[in-house]
């Protein structure tokens, strides 16, 4: 993270991604055989179809990016791919254990969502020549992530499912909005405060040290944190109102530099937890469960994340080895409790390697942000990276014990259409960025053009692509 | 902006390593305590996947796992139903391993022994599916069925001990229970099974060789008697030894009178085999208030008493209580006030005795096998837990307890043929209740192959030495029988 200036020749990569991306693809498939192997003790009949689709599936990706971005980072997609496969093999995995065969399965849903993300992710780079271009939507972007983010609570529409209100039905189908109404306010925010960040980070009062904002610039922050209550109270979903908030705070940070609106962030998420706890037994019960997961009372109330957490250590260092574990014993095996699944058959060296992974892709994101040269790209790339992290930080810390269980899902792997897509879109954008940030400047900057004086290069790169 | 990025960029990678912390902990740090919770499902579908060792009794696997077609692999079965259900408790889905040798060998039988782990690893490398480790009991069929049939609908216990190994030949408590519908896949039935062995109001669960503490009644007048011997207190046999029909105590208004109310012998005196012969109280009585309660709590102590044994179950620690008064001595010196004993560390003070004073370990495997059949530990050789008394102590007690059986209260016992060695009791635990019956005895007296306690709850005769004498010997007879015939 070291150099913000690209170099004048930069290379597309895109030769490293294929590389990358068969690999990811074997790592896939060796996972999905080897599950098949422990549990049925044969390869799945329908291997040539279905490897052949998703290989198809991804490569088509990669296809569109060498025609549309082909200056996007290339570590972005095989990343998507091995985190998405392995969730999949996951769900076949507990489908097998329950019986869910074939059309039955979650599996053959997650595949079809799986190439509807895909789909939806070659839209965007499709569509979106320019990540400037979204801009201009900023204030129809805040209107949409509003309503979405609400939507749930819309009589007729909303549904409560396992005790939050976040899913809305729309004939057969269920979704979760807020998982788009996260795309729709990182880029609210990003454009917004790309806008106001001189007046969020210059005015103010010098206070011990640190420059406290002028009461009346307070209000953005406000309302961002009335939101988050709103979903907290009304949806109970502890989860999407510290990532929308930690979201936002994180973005103003970054837009304006300063250190006192983290602070003022932290005693607002301060207060509200306060006044949730104090408020709500449903939250009191969180905590009581995360701090004794295994007295006899807990474990009578909900034993999920005590089951969670004997399934990771069942798994040890090495892993049970997929279709070899007994994942299918703790609830919601498929979805919030994925990454313990992964974690009892894959071991400790599973779970570090997911982890990793993940790191890799937030990192790329950060690198985007770093290289990318407006003021509103930067903002976005960061924002998205770090909603990606802290939603990994806030549902795998809160299966591991790191703070109270909070429902959300893990990207790319879970159980479910809507999360799926949106996290696509968001890599999607990603590309689209880091395409801009790698790609060479369409004409020469004068500074280094006076330094190098070589435009034999340049139209050597220009001939290699 | 690029600062702040990069500063967020830190934030991120906190984030990170607390979730690649929090992972290591979890299945590294705390794996082996979070794999060992009693409530963890896990743990226990993994050890009933795996095979579990068999115990062999005799060449016959008296519980064995058997593969099942269902989602635990493997049923538990006891062939024997009841017959060695104390020892070898059970192995429940339901309620998990409380009791017997499924719970004090279990890592053995699962195969998580220490001794194991060079297995494990093979079998790790080789990918062969790890089972148990296979026990063979020292306990011989044959007494071990005599007992069970002797004993018979009586409530009490059994036990017999090669006196030169400190094998343990026959383990019988009655009433037992029949360990499969425990170990049942139908949760339900070990659900209900085990509800009622829990509330059972004769406590078939308990093992009561080992974990039924009783007063040992007059059986113990044999450790005051080789209290006296080593002491001095008498020189042998045929020492005379006080026998009036009351002892009169110190220090208390009552008295410890004979329970016929006659006195021992002519002129209130009678020799120390005669006094044991027809188990005079007030002979004894008088030798402990001689002696008094250390030098008797001494002896006990050097036939096991006060030990904390493990066979490898845990067995119930037999004791003599300390700082005993003079009359309180008397009491103890006849097995009463607060004596307390298993039936297993009666059989060692027979089996002490018959083995020229030294007291063995008692043990219960034999050996251990690998699932192949290759002895992965046998025994080491028989351990002296203590010499008792010396020799020429052992060969007197040896002497009067053979009289006993020959012309006093053990007469049930004799065998045609064979010199046998013994002692009656009956102690009192309860005014309301009938008194427990006890023998021990061991035989041949010259050349011991067995000595054996035997204890019938409630099988005594309220004033009468009788109880020990009528229903005990006759079962103590017949486990010496079925092993001396072997």
């Amino acid at each position: 993270m070291t150099t913000t200036v690209e170099p004048l020749t930069p290379r597309t990569r895109r030769g490293a991604e294929l590389m990358l991306l068969l690999l990811a693809i074997a790592i896939v498939l060796l996972a999905w055989v080897t599950t098949d192997l422990n549990r049925n003790g044969t390869v799945p009949a329908n291997i040539i179809p279905i490897a052949g689709g998703f290989t198809a599936l991804v490569l088509s990706v990669h296809l569109v990016l060498r025609w549309k971005a082909a200056y996007a980072d290339p570590v972005l997609l095989p990343i998507t791919t091995v985190l998405n496969g392995l969730g999949l093999v996951m769900i076949h995995r507990l489908d097998l254990a329950g019986g869910k065969l074939g059309t039955d399965g979650d599996a053959y849903r997650q595949i079809i969502w799986t190439t509807l993300a895909v789909a939806l992710a070659v839209a965007v780079l499709f569509v979106l020549r320019d990540h400037r271009l979204l801009r201009r939507y900023t204030y129809v972007t805040m209107v949409v992530g509003f309503v979405l983010l609400l939507l749930p609570l819309v009589p007729g529409i909303g549904r409560t499912i396992n005790g939050s209100q976040i899913w809305i039905t729309v004939g057969p189908m269920n979704f979760q909005p807020g998982e788009f109404a996260k795309i729709a306010l990182a880029i609210f925010f990003a454009g917004y405060l790309v806008q106001t960040r001189d007046v969020l980070s210059l005015a103010g009062r010098k206070v011990l040290g640190f420059t406290f904002p002028r009461g009346r610039d307070l209000g953005p922050i406000l309302v961002a944190w009335v939101l988050a209550l709103l979903v907290l109270v009304f949806q109970k979903d502890l989860g999407s109102a510290l990532l929308f908030f930690g979201l936002f705070v994180a973005m103003l940070y970054v837009a304006t530099e300063r250190v006192s609106w983290i602070a003022i962030g932290l005693l607002l998420f301060a207060a509200a937890v306060a006044f949730a706890l104090s408020a709500f037994t449903h939250f009191q019960k969180r905590v009581d469960l995360w701090l004794a997961p295994f007295s006899q009372d807990n474990l009578e109330r909900s034993n999920q994340l005590a089951n969670g957490l004997w399934g990771m250590a069942s798994g040890g260092l090495t892993g049970t080895g997929l279709g070899a574990g007994r994942p299918y014993l703790t609830s919601f095996a498929e979805s919030d409790f994925i990454f313990p699944s992964l974690g009892e058959e894959l071991g400790l060296f599973g779970s570090v390697g997911i982890i990793v992974l993940y790191l890799l892709f937030c990192e790329r994101g950060v690198r985007t942000a770093l290289g990318v040269r407006d003021g509103f790209g930067k903002l976005l790339a960061i924002g998205l990276s770090f909603s990606v992290a802290f939603q990994l930080f806030i549902v795998i810390g809160g299966v591991t014990r790191v703070i109270p269980l909070t429902g959300l899902t893990t990207p790319f792997m879970s159980l479910g259409g809507s999360s799926l897509l949106a996290n696509w879109v968001i890599m999607a954008l990603l590309l689209r960025i880091s395409d801009q940030a790698r790609r060479p400047m369409p004409e020469i900057p004068v500074g280094v053009a006076a330094d190098e004086p070589a435009p034999a290069e340049v139209t050597q790169v220009v001939r290699l692509t | 902006m690029n600062t702040p990025i990069r500063r967020l960029a830190v934030v991120i990678a906190a984030l990170f390593t607390a979730l690649l912390v929090a992972s290591t902990v979890v299945q590294f740090t705390q794996a082996k305590s979070l794999n060992a919770m009693a409530s963890n499902k896990r743990t226990l579908l993994d050890s009933y996947s795996r095979e579990r060792g068999s115990i062999i009794v005799a060449g016959q696997a008296v519980a064995k796992s058997v593969p099942v077609q269902d989602q635990y692999r493997f049923l538990r079965t006891y062939p024997q139903d009841k017959l060695y259900a104390q020892t070898t408790g059970f192995y429940s889905y339901a309620v998990g391993a409380p009791y017997g040798l499924e719970h004090a060998a279990d890592d053995l039988l699962s195969g998580d022994a220490d001794t194991l782990f060079v297995r494990r690893m093979t079998d790790l490398i080789t990918g062969r599916k790890t089972s148990g480790a296979t026990i063979e009991l020292t306990l011989d069929p044959k007494a071990q069925e005599a007992a069970d049939k002797a004993l018979g609908d009586n409530k009490g216990a059994v036990v017999a001990l090669d006196p030169k190994t400190g094998a343990i030949l026959a383990m019988v408590s009655h009433p037992s229970y029949d360990p499969n519908p425990l170990s049942s896949h139908d949760l339900n039935k070990a659900a209900k099974a085990w509800q009622a062995l829990s509330t059972d109001k004769d406590k078939a669960y308990l093992n009561r060789t080992i974990n039924g503490v009783y007063p040992p009644g007059s059986t113990f007048k044999v450790v005051t008697a080789a209290a006296a011997l080593e002491s001095g207190v008498v020189s042998d046999e045929n020492s005379t030894v006080p026998g009036p029909p009351e002892l009169d105590l110190p220090l208390t208004s009552t008295n410890l009178p004979n329970e016929d109310g006659r006195a021992c012998g002519p002129g209130n005196e009678t020799t120390l085999i005669h006094a044991l012969e027809i188990s005079c109280n007030t002979a004894f009585g008088s030798l402990g208030l001689e002696l008094g309660g250390e030098k008797i709590r001494a002896q006990a102590a050097k036939f096991g008493f006060g030990d904390a044994l493990q066979i490898p179950m845990r067995v119930s620690v037999s004791s003599v209580p300390a700082d005993l008064n003079a009359p309180q001595a008397a009491q103890a010196a006849i097995g009463q006030y607060d004596v307390r004993a298993t039936p297993l560390q009666m059989a060692m003070v027979a089996a002490g005795i018959a083995n020229q004073g030294s007291v063995m370990t008692p043990y219960l495997i034999q050996s251990v096998r690998s699932a192949n059949l290759d002895i992965i530990e046998s025994t080491p050789d028989p351990v002296e837990l203590s010499q008792a008394v010396s020799e020429q102590t052992a060969s007197t007690l040896t002497k009067m307890m053979v009289s006993v059986v020959d012309n006093g209260s053990g007469a049930r016992a004799q065998i045609d043929g064979v010199e046998v060695a013994g002692k009656t009791g009956t102690a009192q635990h309860d005014p309301g209740k009938p008194p427990h019956a006890w023998f021990i005895s061991f035989a041949p007296a010259t050349d011991p192959k067995v000595a054996v306690a035997v204890v019938v709850e409630d099988g005594g005769v309220t004033g009468s030495e009788i109880g020990g004498g009528r229903v005990a010997a006759p079962i103590a007879r017949e486990v010496m029988e079925a092993v001396l015939s072997r």
